[in-house]
């Protein structure tokens, strides 16, 4: 009898929850080493990773680590050695691991790791907020936000292949919110085999192995003699990370035979006259929210950020000039920042300075710590942005929606 | 039983000195060069070189943050011949797993050619001793993966300017534990019993050793035992330090010495689950040898140039109670109660 897994691994459509299908991206990009520590939520997709090297599914060492620091040490190791790697964390794990999070990046290290985007407590919290993996957003590290389970093929796959060609050798967060789409299941069609190897060649470090055969010295003392070159270079792999992901993303499309837009989702935009931004999950009451006030003649769309970096900057201004307003939707906190309002919002509008065309535009931050976005804020929230592009008129107020007092 | 520890990669044979001049014969190429810029009389850097030159040429050397990172290898001027990696201070268990990992993977898989290629990751007492505990006692558990975590103590955080560490010793004067008026002892702790912390808490861990740079033939061995023996290994050694520990260069050897002498810190291995005690240590402890006085290891110093008499005589005291009460004489700090003698 097949074992659940067998069942589970074949291309095609199954059920699956975006850990699981993150396990699924393990398997067919063939990872060497992995490394896991309880935090919820990103957790469950150890549980899957574990159960298919016990079943015999695919072959890495998995080591369960004593703490997020050793747990992205140990991968952060294992990728200069050639390994494939993947790990994960949450919230304040993500965090405890900050050290070797800002060290994999400095080092130019592809390592992938799934955010279970998860509140920083204190006070506790389980629930999806994006200000974790927001945390690493200045550092090199490539973040993208799938919304479902299926764009975890996408986002999972064009992770290894971006984070892994020489001209990038940048690490990928691949940021899932916590519940709503780690623990959420969904149907998916699952790529099979040859389509994965057809589109993600093996990890190659080249002449950067450390190996006895290629005896190099990686990050000596480098101090205020070259630091600055070093920096610069990681600043150039993060804008050739764009063009890459350009690239990467034509290859995926073909291969897999799939229609998406590389870096935004927009959805019922051709007539908008005003849209909604925002990343992850929010996609999902923001779009019925869009459907439910269409029948009522407000003409609203939804522009969403697959990928927060590489920022899709030239795009995000194209389409938004397009626009007479927007509201940009955060799930996240930046205090004390311009206009107080979230991470999204002020990049949004730091990219949008200067262009042709500027609509006016919106902060607001909602769904904190896992609160559920309703229809109802969704509907309040473009209420507030449409009567803003009626009256043509700037409100630079951010506001928080589904707050209580 | 279908283990995930099955596969092993194995280890190097790497021959044994037993004497200091058989090194010349044995052990002739250096893996650890000029290039580095470490103090005038570093015993770090000597164990640096002695441990590379143990381990030979198919090695990867991971390094922690402190004085063997900062000092020792400058962008351009790099002393490592072999490949050589730094590490996080506290993340040196945590390198040497990562790097253990790939390659027993990347073998495994038909992805690298199979060969046993030694890992070795050090850490100062920073690291090995404070920060880095649980990364090394993770690193510790794991059979399948033959590593070596060599923790250079010379008992501060050197690199940054002589502050206190839990391997300091008692009274010590740091940057952070200065004598004063009121206070004459700052650092009232006594130095953490590493080595056997690690080899009594990991049952999986076949070898853990101490040394020191005094006794170069039995430090080059207990590397390649470290080395040889299936699994992790820990080696810890104590280094003077003329900056840290405020004396003239030249007496790094002799303090090496008198540090093993006066019974302070015993040489010992543990391998196949048994303790051996080596050099000196094993005559004292048969009683073949008495031990020194401390206050002549603690007289050269000037980190305790501020001891008066009672300071001298309850370090002494302490010394001497590893030795004459501990269960296993400067390993294990604490006896068995005989019920009988209530």
């Amino acid at each position: 009898m097949a074992t659940a897994t067998e069942q589970q691994q074949g291309a095609g459509v199954h059920l699956l929850t975006g850990s699981e299908v993150m396990a699924h991206i393990c398997r067919l990009a063939d990872v060497d080493v992995i490394t896991a520590y309880p935090i919820r939520p990103y957790d469950t997709v150890m549980q899957y990773v574990s159960k298919f090297i016990a079943e015999g599914d695919f072959d890495a060492d998995y080591i369960p680590a004593e703490s997020e620091h050793g747990q992205f040490e140990i991968v952060k190791h294992a990728s200069a050695c050639g390994a494939r790697v993947f790990t994960g964390s949450s919230g304040v794990g993500w965090l405890y691991a900050m050290e070797p999070l800002a060290v994999t990046a400095g080092l130019r290290l592809p390592m992938v790791a799934l955010v279970g985007c998860r509140a920083l407590d204190d006070p506790g919290a389980f629930g999806t907020e994006h200000n974790d993996a927001m945390l690493v957003r200045d550092l090199g590290w490539m973040i993208n936000f799938p919304d479902t389970a299926q764009e975890v093929i996408e986002l999972g796959l064009l992770a290894y292949r971006v984070a892994e060609d020489p001209r990038v050798y940048l690490p990928c967060a691949i940021a899932m919110d916590g519940a709503f789409l780690t623990h959420s299941q969904a149907t998916v069609r699952l790529p099979g085999q040859d389509e994965v190897n057809a589109f993600l060649p093996p990890y190659d470090r080249g002449d950067l192995l450390l190996h006895p055969d290629n005896p190099i010295t990686i990050a000596p003392q480098a101090n205020e003699d070259w630091l600055m070159e070093v920096r610069r270079q990681s600043s150039e792999a993060a804008k050739n990370s764009y063009t890459v992901l350009k690239e990467a993303h034509a290859d995926f499309s073909k291969i897999f035979g799939t229609n998406t837009n590389p870096f935004l989702d927009e959805y019922m935009t051709e007539d908008a006259d005003v849209v909604l931004c925002g990343v992850g999950t929010l996609s999902l009451p923001v779009k019925v929210a869009i459907r439910e006030m269409r029948k009522e003649g407000k003409k609203v769309g939804m522009v969403r950020l697959k990928w927060f970096r590489p920022f899709p900057t030239e795009e995000l201004r194209e389409s938004l000039s397009r626009f007479k307003a927007v509201g940009v939707i955060d799930r996240d906190y930046s205090f004390g920042s311009p206009y107080h309002g979230g991470i999204v919002y002020n990049e949004i509008k730091a990219a949008m300075y200067g262009a042709d065309k500027v609509p006016h535009l919106k902060g607001f931050v909602c769904g904190l710590g896992g609160r559920e976005v309703l229809l109802e804020d969704v509907k309040q929230m473009a209420d507030k942005v449409i009567s803003m592009g009626q009256n043509d008129a700037a409100d630079n107020e951010v506001d928080w929606i589904g707050v209580r007092g | 039983m279908a283990e995930t520890s099955e596969y092993n990669i194995g280890t190097q044979e790497l021959p044994l000195m037993g004497k200091v001049n058989a090194i010349p014969e044995k052990a002739v190429e250096e893996y650890f060069t000029s290039g580095h810029r470490t103090c005038q009389g570093c015993e770090s850097a000597l164990i640096m070189r002695l441990m590379a030159k143990a381990a030979g040429p198919r090695s990867i050397i991971l390094g922690s943050t402190g004085c063997m990172y900062v000092a020792n290898t400058t962008y351009y001027s790099t002393p490592w011949v072999v490949p050589w990696m730094h590490t996080q201070l506290g993340s040196s268990g945590s390198a040497a797993t990562g790097t253990a990992a790939a390659l027993r993977a990347l073998m495994r898989k038909g992805k690298m050619k199979e060969e046993p290629i030694n890992v070795i990751a050090f850490c100062g007492d920073g690291g090995g001793i404070d920060m880095g505990v649980s990364s090394i006692s993770a690193a510790l558990m794991h059979a399948k993966y033959n590593l070596a975590i060599i923790c250079y103590d010379n008992e501060s955080y050197a690199n940054t300017d002589i502050q206190i560490s839990g391997a300091s010793p008692w009274g010590a004067n740091t940057t952070f534990t200065p004598p004063g008026k009121k206070f004459r002892i700052m650092h009232d702790c006594w130095k953490k019993n590493i080595a056997a912390m690690y080899a009594v808490g990991h049952t999986r861990c076949n070898y853990v050793a101490t040394a020191d740079a005094s006794y170069p033939a039995d430090l080059i061995d207990k590397v390649r035992k470290a080395l040889a023996v299936k699994g992790p290994a820990f080696v810890h050694t104590l280094d003077p330090c003329p900056k840290g520990w405020d004396y003239d260069p030249f007496y790094s050897h002799k303090l090496g010495e008198l540090a093993v002498e006066t019974g302070l810190f015993p040489l010992w291995e543990m391998t196949d689950a048994a303790l051996t005690y080596t050099g000196i240590s094993a005559r004292q402890v048969y009683g073949k040898r008495s031990r020194k006085p401390v206050r002549e290891y603690l007289e050269t110093q000037g980190r305790f140039h501020h001891f008066v008499e009672e300071d001298y005589e309850y370090f002494q005291s302490e010394v001497d109670k590893m030795w004459d009460d501990w269960m296993v004489p400067g390993v294990i700090p604490f006896k068995v109660n005989d019920p009988s003698k209530k």
